[in-house]
């Protein structure tokens, strides 16, 4: 045990250095960005003449409640909302905040800064931004079963490297059986559990033959790739009627749906996106508030000590790694029946990975994986958005930002990132 | 899943299943299991084989003419096995025909040595990422950013080759250098993260993967790199001088990317085993507390390691640019071919050792090479030799399971070459 204490120790007195001067890098940062943020989003040719920047509220056009389309001049709100980007600089270069303090500091920079972008982007212009957000949650849905899938298995110190390849196998599991029953439940059922088989295998390689995790989770994604390109090929290019076009339909929740803009995006989806809010809740409660979730992350962060009094280490860990890979199975349903898309090979494109950007940003607790899901969900829906926009920024500039955001958070640029400390390591009796 | 048997559980189960068993079989156990049981490259071959035959119950069970003839089986059972048999035997003779030897084409020299070229071209690649991810292995590190890497490289010797105008000796030099240059910088950034901030490689680099996938699809749509005649996505080709010469004559692909990957081979042997920045390289990997005792710069050695392994990661994109794996010799968004992936079963087979390497770059380029000859002959998707790839490193890397499933004793296997390590190690 005192060789696997050793390196646990180290990083984090270096993570520590690199909060302290993390303050000035950040606080430094910001207010330059922010100082950009003025000079290209306010005072740019874009926004200039008295240009205004119009947003559509309404997802619908039978929404029951509407509400005006918000109209606001370009030019000053942006340099506004550039203004407190800089305010909020200089305050990070000035003060030293902690905790929540520093968390809603930077919320408050990050909104006004996305804001900012945003009145520039549509200057002269108008922007449906109930659409926006609806993009977000639908990109951001498989990223947050993508999360939850990471947090359970990571929080009882297993990596979990291969939720991309349980998206894949869920994906076409969720399609296949879908079509071939003609049962959408059915469909669903077989998502979850082909990701949930790739789960067990994760499990069994990690836990009794003690390979290398993130060795493994690279492997098992070059597994399923292969697997679902191959079966594609086989069974659905040659026969459509294996790989029909089919989804759960939206169920509008009476009352709630019809709230102005929120109501839409959060109350007129189907039924995995309601399957996904309940599973945070229960990921969320369980992991903090039941003798599970006290078990769980004791296995993730000292497992001889939970040994000692009487905790199976192992089996709590097949069984988290297991669960998960339901949950990422699911993310993998959403690919398809839920977004009525017909199964593709490597359909996931990299949305697996994206999932466990967001559980290192979130760093390994449910609600913060699922805000980063959120957060990149945005970047990829806005990235949509803005084509009809003619804006000079190239999408694929917006699109990295998920990943550089990530990079920044693990360099220590955000605050120190630390995973459960046992994560990754298997656990042997000696 | 059913026979994940460990050692200890196989030897006490050994009594009852023996017993139920003729003795000649228990007897060619015992023999195969005296005379191959030690050394790890049993594991390897056996993991092949066991491979081989998952890859091929794949081919039986998703074909719904093979799964028909299942449906009458207690009637007439040769049916169904015959069909089996002539399934996977059909494609797997393709494979062969297509990765060694084709005795339907032994007619002109050319054609014969068709086959071998396809694989030595489809091992080119490999070679270079094997020993990229390998040389990371052995200080320590987990380069999972190949894809990452290489593109930046094959970004990098793109630009140089459709830009530069100047004769061969020239040109293609320099296109490899920037090549190099394009990985090794893009290598060296994880580098200095891992050292200084302290950021782990395995997620900076997944994450630098995208940004540079990301960046390529930028730049291909740009005005500096797209060829305006074309209207496909796809850059300008790079110019005929920049291009790696054939090693043949023309109509045999295998070219002269082979010789520099036999000279990365050789450097990167030499680098780690006669060395003084081999030597800490490994000193590093193996023990960095110890390392740093001893007076090493611990950051020192992981930059180093990242720079060179992404400047071989770099020639991976160079050799897929200039030589003769695309057609057109300019970068598409398809470039990486999953190399940097692949490349990570390359070392964890070859046990991150050059020689280890190369052997196992031949094999997955054979089964790349043959693959192809698969699909064309055989109608079987070239997708199956991923698969196939994917479960030998997985048995590879899970010696306990191959003994078990061959009711061979060993020692517990070893280990497959990295030790177990954690987000914050």
């Amino acid at each position: 045990m005192s060789a696997t204490l050793t390196p646990t120790t180290a990083p984090g007195s270096a993570t520590a250095a690199a909060t302290d001067r993390g303050h000035w890098y950040v606080g430094g940062a910001m207010t330059l960005v922010g100082l950009y943020a003025l000079v290209a989003f306010g005072l740019g040719s874009r926004t200039d003449d008295g240009a205004k920047a119009v947003f559509n509220l309404n997802l619908l056009g039978d929404q029951a409640i509407k509400v005006p389309d918000l109209t606001v001049p370009a030019g000053p709100t942006a340099i506004a909302l550039s203004l407190v980007c800089v305010a909020v600089g200089v305050l990070r270069l000035a003060v030293r905040l902690t905790g929540s303090r520093r968390t809603a500091a930077t919320s408050a920079y990050l909104v006004a800064f996305v804001a900012a972008f945003l009145v520039w982007a549509t200057s002269g212009h108008s922007l449906n931004f109930t659409s926006v957000l609806n993009a977000t949650v639908l990109a951001a849905t498989p990223l947050i079963l993508g999360a939850l899938c990471g947090v359970l298995c990571e929080r009882s110190g297993v990596i979990n490297v291969a939720i991309e390849g349980q998206f894949l196998v869920g994906a076409f599991a969720a399609s296949f059986f879908a079509s071939v029953s003609g049962s959408l439940w059915a469909g669903l059922v077989a998502g979850c559990l082909a990701g949930g088989l790739l789960g067990a295998m994760l499990a069994v390689f990690a836990n009794r033959y003690l390979v290398q995790q993130v060795v493994l989770g690279v492997v098992i994604n070059l597994f399923a790739a292969g697997l679902t390109g191959f079966l594609y090929e086989r069974l659905m290019q040659a026969n459509p009627e294996y790989n029909k076009t089919m989804a759960f339909s939206a169920i509008r929740i009476p009352v709630l749906s019809d709230l102005p803009v929120v109501g839409p995006v959060l109350f007129g989806q189907n039924a995995v996106f309601y399957l996904t809010v309940i599973l945070i809740a229960v990921v969320q409660i369980g992991l903090f508030h039941t003798r599970w979730g006290l078990r769980t992350r004791a296995v993730g962060e000292h497992p001889t000590a939970a040994d000692t009094v009487g905790i199976k280490v192992v089996a709590m860990r097949y069984r988290n790694v297991i669960l998960g890979g339901l949950i990422a199975g699911l993310g993998g349903v959403w690919l398809t029946i839920g977004l009525n898309i017909t199964f593709n090979k490597n359909m996931a494109a990299g949305q697996g990975f994206i999932a466990l950007a967001a559980l290192i940003f979130g760093r390994w607790s449910p609600l913060g994986a699922v805000s980063a899901a959120l957060l990149f969900g945005f970047a990829g829906g806005i990235s949509v958005s803005l084509q009809p926009l003619e804006t000079p920024v190239p999408t694929a500039f917006l699109s990295m930002t998920p990943y550089l955001a990530t990079i920044f958070a693990v360099a220590g640029l955000v605050g120190a990132v630390r995973a459960p400390a046992a994560d990754g390591i298997p656990y042997t009796k000696s | 899943m059913s026979e994940q048997a460990t050692p200890a559980r196989e030897a006490a189960a050994e009594p009852a299943a023996g017993g139920g068993e003729p003795p000649e079989a228990d007897r060619f156990r015992r023999l195969v299991a005296q005379t191959v049981a030690g050394p790890p490259w049993v594991v390897t071959v056996l993991a092949i084989a066991l491979a081989l035959v998952v890859g091929g119950l794949l081919m039986i069970i998703s074909d719904p003419e093979v799964t028909d003839t299942f449906g009458y089986f207690f009637a007439r059972p040769a049916d169904a096995l015959s069909a089996s048999w002539s399934e996977v035997s059909t494609a797997y003779a393709a494979l062969f025909k297509g990765a060694i030897f084709n005795p339907d084409a032994a007619g002109s020299l050319t054609e014969a040595l068709r086959p071998i070229s396809e694989t030595l071209t489809e091992a080119t690649p490999l070679i270079f990422g094997g020993l990229a991810v390998g040389l990371a292995f052995r200080a320590g590190l987990f380069n999972i950013g190949g894809q990452g890497q290489l593109i930046m490289g094959a970004i990098a010797t793109t630009w140089v080759g459709f830009t530069l105008d100047a004769p061969g000796f020239v040109a293609l030099p320099a296109a490899v250098l920037a090549g190099l240059a394009g990985g090794a910088l893009y290598g060296a950034l994880v580098g200095w993260l891992k050292a200084g901030p302290g950021a782990h490689e395995v997620i900076v680099t997944i994450m630098l993967n995208y940004v540079a996938f990301l960046l390529l699809g930028y730049l291909i749509g740009s005005d500096v790199f797209r060829d305006p005649d074309n209207p496909q996505p796809i850059s300008k080709p790079v110019a005929d001088a920049a291009r790696l010469p054939h090693l043949f004559g023309d109509s045999l692909r295998v070219n002269a990317g082979l010789l520099l990957a036999i000279a990365a081979v050789v450097f990167t042997w030499w680098l780690l085993n006669r060395s003084t920045l081999g030597f800490q390289l490994r000193a590093v990997g193996a023990n960095p507390s110890a390392a740093r005792t001893a007076g090493m710069s611990v950051g020192y050695g992981q930059i180093m390691a990242m720079t060179l392994s992404g400047g071989l990661m770099g020639l991976v994109g160079m050799s897929q640019v200039l030589g003769t794996a695309n057609a057109n010799n300019a970068l598409t968004q398809q470039i990486d071919a999953g190399l940097g992936f692949t490349a990570i079963t390359v070392a964890l087979l070859g046990r991150a050792s050059p020689v280890g390497t190369v052997a196992a770059a031949l094999l997955f380029g054979a089964l790349q090479a043959g693959g192809r000859e698969m699909q064309a002959a055989a109608g079987v998707s070239i997708e199956i030799v991923t698969v196939i790839q994917a479960l030998i490193v997985l048995f590879v890397a899970a010696p306990p399971l191959v003994r078990g499933i061959f009711r061979l004793r060993g020692e517990g296997g070893g280990h497959s070459g990295l030790l177990a390590k954690g987000w914050n190690g």
